[in-house]
């Protein structure tokens, strides 16, 4: 019972703070007589979202699509980069730089260099969306890996363990919770990127949408599109989360596996 | 190139026993040209097989090198190091080891962390799937028994004390039947009951198993109560100044640590590494090295 007392506690400030915020924006609009083409009130927006739903889903499918599926090829290529740079102290030294270099690029930047080799359409947002997200688990991944305690890499080595075996049995193990962290960070990344792709060059997806419906002042709508993209975000954030806590409860241990 | 070789090498009790390591003039460098350091001077020892060695001496004088050398984890830069009558690498002998730091996995329970050798050294590596269930599991318990850790196998390390998670860090070392064991201070993060009890552990593990131990510490009593011999090492570059055998019976016990001649030695090698600090190898009566 006191556990329930505490959990609602804890979520309900977070719960009543997001509420505060759209009744003040909805109070806001009222009472300084904005009109809705400037800042539609949220009861508006919501509205919005719901007339517009049969318009609207298509094009978050394809934005959900285009993030997922760079994401993904974005993770898998993180993760091996991760591992390859954490594991080896010349590749390193070696590819650190040029990643740092390419990191460094503001993404939106290439999207004119996708849409020049791919078309406009749905291969530059995921190739962006898949950019945007290797930095983040390229450095934690190979943070993870290479910070293992030079104690316990000898303890291995002295067991004849191969570098495999180490890799696989301490070194990825270990960096379970720096790779979650990345993906957390990494998945609302990948959306920037496949709107900001679906806003340069495309003809479907969210950004799509929102720049059709702000050239035509349907500003409702435009915000409409930034919900739905909070929506995503959220939720996919929080299913990472709950992976990450499954895999990486250890890491955690302060929080509730130290009272079972 | 060192008086003190042919003194140290020839110093080995229990003549009987065969060599199981031998150094001959190893020696460490670090770093290249002018800036080298010489971390090892060439030093020659050998330990019989069964022997039971605790290297001590200031801190920084290559103890820890050593042990890394017969664990294959250094190479020496100058001389040989043979373990098991030959040049390392040549024959697989299984070593076990253990640091200060317990460095246990967290996100495997005690029993999966003591299995982990299991998993990588041959011949157990080929059956440990079949085996990790039965026959494996049978053996951790009861080496997680002998070091009083029977029922702990299920929690997780951080559940566990420092001295506790130390024994298992023990267990770790000895699960795979490891013809040497390498201890780098193991008890040193201990408090002084916790680590009385774990000397005594680890006699026992010695007695029942008999095996070759190396042994680092800082604790002069420890080196005593534990060892058959005690290599007392100089400062950088490490030497090896003298090479006392401890005859006191076995099994031993903390009472025993406070007889006279048990004292008497303690506070011999209290000299000489008093004396190795300064470097003149005069006991030094400065302020402040007591």
């Amino acid at each position: 019972m006191e556990r329930v007392v505490e959990v609602i506690r804890e979520k309900g400030a977070s719960t009543a703070l997001i509420i505060g915020f759209f009744v003040f924006w909805e109070l806001f609009c009222l009472m300084a007589n904005i009109s809705d083409i400037l800042l539609p009130r949220p009861t508006q927006i919501i509205a919005a979202l719901i007339k517009f739903w049969p318009a609207i889903w298509p094009h978050t499918y394809q934005t959900l699509y285009t993030t997922l599926v760079g994401f993904s090829i974005g993770v898998v290529i993180g993760l091996l980069l991760g591992i390859l740079i954490g594991s080896s102290k010349l590749a390193y030294d070696t590819a650190y730089p040029l990643l740092v270099g390419f990191s460094s690029i503001p993404k939106v930047a290439v999207v004119p260099i996708f849409v020049l080799w791919y078309g406009a359409g749905t291969v530059p947002a995921i190739l962006t969306a898949m950019i945007i997200c290797i930095f983040p688990i390229v450095v934690n991944v190979a943070t993870g890996i290479a910070t293992v305690e030079p104690e316990l890499e000898d303890v291995m080595k002295t067991l004849k363990a191969s570098k495999l075996d180490i890799l696989w049995n301490v070194s990825l193990p270990r960096s379970m919770p720096y790779f979650f962290a990345a993906l957390k960070v990494a998945i609302t990344l990948a959306f920037v990127g496949s709107v900001v792709a679906e806003t340069v060059a495309s003809n479907r997806g969210i950004g799509n949408m929102m720049m059709i419906a702000s050239s035509s002042f349907n500003v409702p709508l435009v915000f409409a599109g930034l919900f739905v993209l909070a929506g995503l975000g959220v939720a996919l954030y929080v299913l990472f989360s709950l992976i990450e806590y499954r895999v990486t409860g250890w890491a955690h241990r302060k929080t509730d596996l130290a009272a079972t | 190139m060192n008086a003190h070789d042919g003194q140290t090498g020839s110093a080995s009790p229990g003549a009987l026993a065969p060599t199981f390591i031998e150094f001959e003039n190893a020696s460490i460098t670090y770093g290249r040209g002018e800036r080298a350091v010489q971390a090892l001077a060439p030093t020659s020892l050998k330990v019989s097989e069964g022997d039971f060695v605790a290297l001590v001496g200031p801190s920084g004088c290559g103890k820890s090198t050593i042990l890394k050398m017969v664990g294959e984890l250094l190479k020496p830069s100058s001389g040989h190091v043979f373990v098991s009558g030959r040049e390392i690498g040549a024959k697989a002998i299984r070593i076990g080891m253990a640091y200060q730091n317990p460095t246990l996995l967290p996100w495997l329970n005690i029993r999966d962390n003591v299995m982990l050798p299991l998993k990588i050294v041959p011949p157990f590596r080929q059956e440990f799937r079949s085996k990790r269930k039965g026959e494996f599991r049978d053996r951790v318990d009861a080496l997680l028994t002998q070091v009083g850790l029977a029922g702990f196998g299920e929690k997780y390390p951080f559940q566990l004390s420092g001295g506790m998670m130390q024994r298992a860090n023990l267990c770790r070392a000895l699960v795979h039947d490891p013809d040497l064991l390498l201890l780098d201070e193991p008890f040193g993060a201990l408090d002084q009951f916790t680590r009385e009890e774990l000397w005594a552990i680890m006699q026992d593990l010695w007695l029942s198993k008999k095996l070759t131990v190396l042994l680092v510490t800082h604790d002069l009593r420890e080196a005593a109560y534990l060892a058959n011999r005690i290599c007392v090492m100089s400062s950088r570059p490490g030497r090896i100044l003298d090479d006392q055998i401890v005859d006191l019976k076995r099994p031993r016990n903390i009472d025993m640590t406070f007889q006279p001649d048990f004292v008497a030695l303690n506070q011999r090698l209290r000299a000489m590494i008093v004396g190795a600090r300064g470097g003149t190898g005069i006991v030094n009566h400065a302020p402040g090295t007591a």
